[in-house]
């Protein structure tokens, strides 16, 4: 930035200086848009957390640290555990699921591809309630899968599959699929041929060949992968309340009833910036290892 | 109640709506006096249009043309999915330029109480002739002074008579038989998952009372673990497929499931229940209040009532409305039988005040235990 400011006492001084504010210029359009859109509105949120509810929904305008004490009770800790944990049990399970799948998907010739990564969207496409109530079709007691097991004689009385954490995690990982396969199929798709080749013929077994080369140089896609399904299923409120039966409460759950149930903003608000500090540190973590990954090289 | 469907994204837009009228709130309205306006008997109502905010589906849908010919008023029909979705939209601070918005009883007493309801004046609905003589003397506003009744009913028990016995207490919910475990429903909004506890306690559906809410509390975790699931949406599919046989119901949603199952039924517990009632309420910052008011006097002749009976299936505090109804649709369904005094014995929902805060933690701490 301070050789950006700092003039050059040479003769092209003048065009630099108007390239630079060219630049400066070019900048203010996106700045602008940022700023507006995003920071304004973000620190508007914030800035409740000072304030008091008022009895009817709005804002009482009286500075209070209350709120930030009531976050940290119990309830609400537990809450945000439990969160953490079943958003975190979503992720796992999506990049066991996704990482073969992106694999697979990269390996193929170029045009079966495009299809194959075409099929992986369309499902986003389809409107997220009803892929979220499809799930309430297959898991319930007079379901598709109970019905199918019991006429194969697997079982005999239904087994409860639906309003479980299994069936909140189930409908994350359904949900949010597509974005941990995304990232890891771009990741994979640019891993040169050649290294895998080269350790080939120099004696690796297929599973060295995996882990030192593939898993390895895939692993910033992973991160991301990882960080994409995490963080919305961090926040969802509607999965835990289909498949869950409002039986599981995560964050966005109670970050939701504050505005929409107990008209509590300054609360929800605080609520929220706890949130977004847990997800800052997340990607704080994820772009350090990243990096390290990527000037580290393979050792 | 319609009022709690649960309608899609809408929630998230919501949100995302309140922040902005948060933004907007900081540039603030001031509140008016409370001085009713003036209005004009003969003003012509050609020249008004007003905005209605409503409950999806909650009224004829051809409402704008039919309400045009009767007063000459144009209207526009707006919706919104919950009471607190439009009252953060009406308490906002600036003009939400709504002019008549459909809110639950104990929303409409906090709206007169903030001065943001517009006093009704009587010479102008002369429909009010037709509201069942309870129906003015509801306990949020004694005399419809603020507000005027659409539609009103109960909470109570919806079960599958051909696989229980009838229930006759909420304990049967909240303690059900071995048999009946795992196979019943509660209510997710807070005052209604808060109701079957409170009302086997023997205490008030207003309460505020820390112990006695620390005993309801209690009392709920324990229920928590026999619970299929908190529902206030689907309660009467799981019914219709057995999965369930014993749900807390509205009456009128419990008719659905009757609508297509008629081994279901509707009983209200011998511990008592609630009352709600749907109303309709005049905004302070109308600009054509004389259209307001024909509106609303034009929704109390009594085909609009009966339409809401007859199509939303519940019970409608106009008598008139009520008396038009043909008896196969009574007998078809049990719960409009229900007469205005019966409903009357139900304890009237008010609003809670800084209460709320209370209630909806303790909902966290139940649902998350």
């Amino acid at each position: 930035m301070t050789d950006l400011i700092s003039s050059t006492p040479t003769g092209r001084g003048a065009t630099e200086r108007s390239s630079r504010r060219e630049r400066v210029a070019l900048l203010v359009p996106g700045l602008g848009y940022v700023t507006a859109f995003m920071a304004v509105p973000v620190l508007l949120v914030l800035s409740y957390v000072f304030f008091q509810r008022g009895r009817f929904g709005g804002v009482v305008y009286e500075f209070t640290w209350d709120n930030f004490s009531r976050a940290f009770t119990p309830t609400y800790r537990a809450v945000l555990v439990d969160s953490l944990v079943i958003a975190g049990a979503a992720t796992l399970l999506a990049l066991l699921i996704g990482y073969p799948v992106a694999y697979a998907i990269a390996m193929l010739p170029d045009r079966l591809r495009n299809i194959a990564l075409v099929l992986v969207v369309i499902p986003f496409w389809t409107n997220f309630l009803v892929r979220t109530y499809a799930w309430i079709v297959l898991l319930s007691n007079e379901g598709v899968v109970n019905r199918s097991l019991e006429r194969f004689g697997v079982i005999e009385d239904p087994i409860t599959l639906l309003y479980t954490r299994g069936a909140v995690i189930v409908g994350l990982v359904y949900a949010y699929l597509p974005l941990m396969i995304l990232p890891l199929y771009a990741s994979i798709s640019r891993l040169d041929p050649e290294l895998r080749e080269a350790a080939t013929n120099l004696g690796a077994s297929r599973f060295t060949v995996f882990r030192t080369i593939t898993w390895k140089l895939s692993l910033p896609g992973v991160l991301t992968g990882c960080i994409f399904v995490f963080v919305p299923s961090l926040g969802n409120f509607i999965i835990p309340e289909l498949l869950g039966g409002g039986k599981f409460v995560m964050v966005g759950n109670v970050v939701r009833d504050q505005f929409l149930k107990a008209r509590d903003w300054p609360f929800g608000a605080t609520l929220a910036l706890v949130l977004i500090v847990v997800l800052a540190v997340l990607f704080f973590v994820q772009s350090r290892v990243s990096r390290r990954l990527s000037t580290g090289g393979p050792s | 109640m319609k009022a709690l469907a649960f309608h899609g994204r809408r929630p998230l837009v919501a949100a995302a709506s309140l922040v902005l009228a948060a933004a907007l709130a900081a540039c603030g309205g001031s509140d008016g006096d409370d001085a009713a306006a003036d209005l004009d008997p003969d003003a012509d109502l050609s020249k008004q249009s007003i905005v209605v905010s409503n409950w999806a589906d909650y009224m004829p849908e051809d409402i704008a043309e039919k309400f045009k010919e009767a007063t000459g008023a144009s209207m526009e029909v707006t919706n919104h999915a919950t009471n607190e979705e439009i009252m953060a939209k009406l308490t906002a601070g600036s003009d939400s330029g709504i002019d008549v918005a459909f809110v639950s009883g104990q929303f409409a007493q906090a709206l007169a109480e903030q001065g943001l309801a517009e006093p009704i004046d009587a010479d102008l609905i002369p429909n009010l002739k037709n509201l069942a003589e309870p129906a003015t003397q509801l306990s949020y506003d004694e005399g419809n002074k603020n507000s005027v009744p659409y539609t009103w009913g109960t909470t109570g028990i919806c079960y599958r008579s051909d696989l229980v016995d009838a229930p006759t207490s909420w304990n049967d919910i909240l303690e059900p038989a071995d048999e009946n475990k795992g196979k019943v429903t509660m209510m997710a909004t807070d005052r209604w998952l808060m109701l079957p506890a409170q009302k086997a306690l023997g205490f008030s559906a207003n309460t505020t009372d820390e112990d006695e809410m620390a005993q309801v509390k209690d009392k709920l975790v324990a229920a928590k673990k026999t619970l299929l699931a908190y529902d206030d949406t689907t309660f009467y599919e799981r019914l219709i497929s057995g999965e369930a046989v014993m749900t807390e119901a509205w009456d009128g949603w419990c008719n659905y499931g009757t609508a297509e199952n008629k081994d279901i039924k509707f009983v209200v517990p011998e511990e008592g229940s609630d009352l709600w009632v749907d109303t309709m309420v005049v905004l302070k910052t109308s600009k054509n209040k004389e259209a307001a008011h024909a509106f609303i006097n034009y929704l109390l002749e009594p085909e609009n009532g009966a339409w809401a009976a007859e199509n939303i299936l519940y019970n409608v505090p106009n008598q008139a409305a009520m008396d038009m109804l043909p008896a196969e649709l009574k007998e078809q369904y049990p719960p409009l039988q229900v007469t205005a005094d019966e409903l009357l014995e139900g304890e009237s929902l008010t609003d809670l005040g800084e209460a709320a805060t209370m209630y909806t933690q303790l909902v966290t701490e139940i649902t998350s235990s």
